[in-house]
């Protein structure tokens, strides 16, 4: 019995071991794009900010395309990037919010403390809504076209140049289709 | 021609390695003095020739030889020269040249100075040394060669990464690497003990200055990473629970175990096995956090090349070096006599459940760190833990631990009695007591955890202290002579308990009273943040040796006199990206944090944190590295290793 003992780390190795080379072929950058191209799932949050509507599928499909940013206070580059959201929002681009993994209340203080670059912002405490369109981590920026179906997914901060290169061209294409 | 030199020195550290790896395991088997005197010699000419091939590289640096490929990709003429020699260690390369050569180093310095030690044990240890070390080399030299020309040469390079040109980030990466291949020296104790099937004085008074030598910088090492990612990353947070931080984390926790168990087995004789796994799975983990983000498996912000063949190689080493020595383990470990018992209210008992819990956090740390890659495995989803997890799990972890600390230092070894311990503590309890009385009041919950963490912060602190009174107070001597005759590994032991009282008291004050604010700011405009008055005084282009900032300056009033800050917003030009300067007052009390954002229409983004006693969370760090210092300079330590008869484990005493 003593002699199990003594075995079970080298045990635990192995099947730790095992995961880890299956795990090697993977790029832990390249997530599973599954949802671009398809509808947005149907989903309903609570309202972050106190007496909001919260956040819906059906707000994307406003015949205009908007950007889904998902976001969370205890984030670092959150704060990166979000003076680019704000300075979008001014310039009139929409962006939803979905607060993610956090209580309401620290969603809706991060925005009064910070400024609120959103149209809609719901909230997802348990990180379920997220999940059920793959969000891996936040931030994360979603590319929604008129029909509410999902076109781009952005993982990691929206900074100035991403915005220029890779999101900007995008929103004004969609803009153009019918 | 230093590339070719660097290389040829390599290729021959290699085949010595290879050598110490076979000669002296089996001149230990076979009891040949002239094959474990091969093995020591290797050890000693592959440390030169390592050191060699690293001046090599560090020479390309300093003389921007951009033939040298690695040297172009990381190194610029501007570049100013001491982040040109950072630059050597800057890259993935470069950064396991590092690497080799403190385990290199490490080697030699067991062969030189290990001749105290049971001939055949010094000539096992280095049997495994030379196994690491050949693995080693060989991965640098097939995957990450350093020495690769580049044809034809450029004219000038593209720079080192702007984040990285700090004098935080010169030392962060060999202070950790110190730590992280300092912890080889115990692991190879660790298999030659388990190979020679026994463990004596000997081993536990060298294996512990060992440990105590990695915990130090590793320590040390830590806490700068953390002040660089507060000062530069421009975020004012000061640890992301990012993969790479708790890579580091983890070895530490395994590693502060390691220190204590090591403790026990050396002035006791008990927990042997359990230090031998431990000194194991400290290594291992070092390994881990070497290489893990480097392999693929983990994103993280602190960018190394994925690359898959790399990654293949990395496991490779991992699963041989831990699965060997933890299969080594499940064999020969149960043989090993067990040493002396003890009462559950001893120190040796306080310390087990110290180990429990260090080993409990670990366990946590790295539930979270590698949850995404399991939970991919098991249904493919993706997702991530943030801080939200460790709040709840290291948390309540972490806080009964911090209790304990100050009951270890207290206890008698092999048994105690409740009361008495308790008599002892009393100063501490009633400090702790009064300051959680004062603080309660305050506030609602988080007032609560306010006040828990302040008490925690001042138990610790005269915990540590009341370690020295104890001594100082007990009668006998006079107080000036009790005071001098303290060893040193007394003050050393309350200098990183009271370091952990400290940084106690810095995460509980940031974390209860911190308060920032994002403001849109034209020159001259003011306003009103944390009982200062903040003036924008002027914004403006500089130039610098290798960058471009607009740079925004603050006059700050209140709180005494007025004084400056200057927050910067950097472009480097040859590297493409940006990086900003934060204008930090440090202060004992609390820091004024601004950063620079984008610019707006009129003006600019500003940032401001009010950072309450945030300061103490390094001084703490250091002050814990410190008392490690002071400890690892006893005479003790020092004569210990000095003991040349193999003694049999010093005799257990019977707990009566």
């Amino acid at each position: 019995m003593k002699r199990v003992l003594f075995i079970l780390p080298v045990l635990g190795f192995v099947i730790l071991l095992a995961v880890f080379f299956a795990g090697l072929g993977r790029d832990p950058r390249a997530l599973p794009s599954a949802f671009v191209g398809k509808t947005l799932p149907a989903f309903t949050a609570p309202p972050v900010r106190p007496g909001d509507v919260g956040l819906s599928n059906t707000d994307f499909q406003a015949g205009e395309p908007a950007l889904l940013n998902v976001f969370a206070s205890w984030c670092g580059p959150c704060r990166v990037e979000h003076p680019v959201l704000m300075r979008l929002r001014r310039e009139g681009v929409p962006i939803h919010g979905l607060d993610w993994k956090e209580d309401a209340a620290a969603g809706a203080q991060w925005l009064t403390d910070n400024g609120d670059p959103y149209i809609r912002a719901g909230s997802d405490p348990t990180g379920r809504t997220g999940i059920e369109f793959g969000v891996a981590g936040v931030p994360e920026t979603f590319v929604i076209d008129k029909h509410g179906k999902v076109r781009y997914r952005h993982v990691g901060a929206v900074t100035p140049d991403v915005w220029e290169t890779k999101l900007r061209p995008l929103m004004e294409k969609l803009r153009s289709e019918s | 021609m230093s590339a070719e030199v660097g290389q040829f020195a390599l290729i021959l550290a290699l085949l010595l390695a290879l050598v110490q790896s076979v000669a002296p395991l089996v001149g230990a088997t076979r009891r040949d003095g002239v094959l474990m005197a091969v093995g020591r010699q290797a050890a000693l000419l592959q440390g030169g020739f390592v050191i060699l091939a690293f001046g090599c590289l560090a020479y390309a640096y300093v003389t921007c030889d951009f033939s040298t490929a690695l040297v172009a990709r990381h190194s610029h003429t501007t570049q100013p020269l001491a982040y040109r020699i950072a630059a050597t260690w800057g890259s993935h390369e470069g950064s396991m040249l590092l690497w080799v050569l403190i385990l290199a180093i490490y080697g030699a310095g067991v062969a030189f100075f290990g001749g105290t030690l049971r001939e055949t044990l010094q000539a096992r240890v280095l049997g495994v040394q030379g196994i690491l070390g050949a693995a080693f080399l060989s991965f640098l030299l097939f995957t990450s060669n350093p020495f690769l020309r580049l044809s034809p040469a450029p004219i000038e390079g593209t720079e080192l990464n702007p984040l990285l040109q700090d004098p935080g980030l010169v030392l962060h990466p060999p202070l950790l690497y110190l730590g992280y291949v300092g912890f080889s020296v115990a692991f190879c104790f660790a298999v030659a003990a388990l190979i020679e099937g026994r463990v004596d004085a000997a081993w536990a008074r060298w294996v512990r200055p060992w440990v105590l030598a990695a915990w130090i910088p590793l320590t040390a090492g830590i806490t700068l990473g953390s002040a660089w990612a507060y000062y530069e990353l421009g975020w004012g947070g000061w640890w992301f629970w990012d993969p790479v931080e708790n890579a580091s984390l983890m070895p530490w926790l395994l590693g502060t175990a390691l220190l204590h168990s090591a403790l026990v087995l050396e002035r006791r004789g008990a927990l042997v096995s359990w230090t031998i796994l431990l000194a194991i799975l400290t290594f291992s983990l070092s390994l881990v956090g070497t290489f893990l983000v480097r392999s693929g498996i983990l994103t993280s912000v602190h960018a190394f090349a994925v690359d898959p063949e790399r990654g293949v190689y990395i496991l490779g080493i991992i699963a041989v070096t831990t699965g060997v020595s933890l299969g080594l383990y499940g064999w020969r470990a149960p043989a090993i006599r067990t040493g002396a018992l003890f009462q559950p209210l001893s120190r040796e008992g306080g310390i087990t459940l110290n180990n429990l819990f260090l080993t409990a956090l670990t366990a946590t740390v790295f539930l979270g760190t590698f949850s995404p890659v399991f939970i991919e495995m098991v249904n493919g989803d993706k997702i991530s833990v943030g801080p939200p997890y460790y709040a709840r799990t290291f948390g309540p972890l972490a806080v009964p631990l911090m209790a304990l600390v100050v009951f270890g230092p207290m206890l008698n070894w092999k048994r105690d009695e409740v009361r008495k311990t308790l008599a002892r503590l009393r100063i501490p309890l009633i400090v702790a007591g009064a300051v959680l009385l004062v603080a309660l009041p305050f506030g609602g919950l988080k007032g609560v955890a306010t006040a828990g963490g302040l008490a925690l912060a001042a138990w610790l602190i005269v915990g540590s202290v009341a370690v020295l009174g104890r001594r100082w107070w007990s009668g006998r001597a006079y107080l000036a002579r009790s005071i001098r005759t303290t060893p040193r590994s007394i003050w050393g032991l309350a200098l990183a308990h009271a370091g952990l009282g400290l940084l106690t008291l810095g995460v509980t004050g940031v974390s209860s009273w911190e308060t920032d604010k994002v403001l849109n700011m034209r020159p001259g405009e003011t306003v009103e943040f944390a009982g200062r008055v903040l003036t924008l005084r002027s914004l403006e282009m500089v130039q610098g040796p290798n960058y471009e900032a607009r740079r925004a300056t603050f006059v700050v009033k209140g709180r005494g006199p007025e004084y400056e800050l200057r927050s910067e917003r950097r472009f480097h030009p040859s590297a493409q990206s940006q990086t900003t300067e934060a204008g930090i007052r440090v202060g004992p009390l609390g820091n004024l944090y601004v950063s620079v954002g984008e610019e707006s229409a009129d003006g600019v983004i500003v940032r401001l944190w009010n950072h309450p006693l945030i300061v103490w969370i390094w001084i703490g760090g250091f002050v814990m590295s410190l008392g490690g210092l002071v400890s690892l300079s006893d005479r003790r330590l020092r004569v210990g290793a000095a003991v040349k008869q193999a003694q049999p484990l010093a005799q257990p005493v019977p707990a009566e």
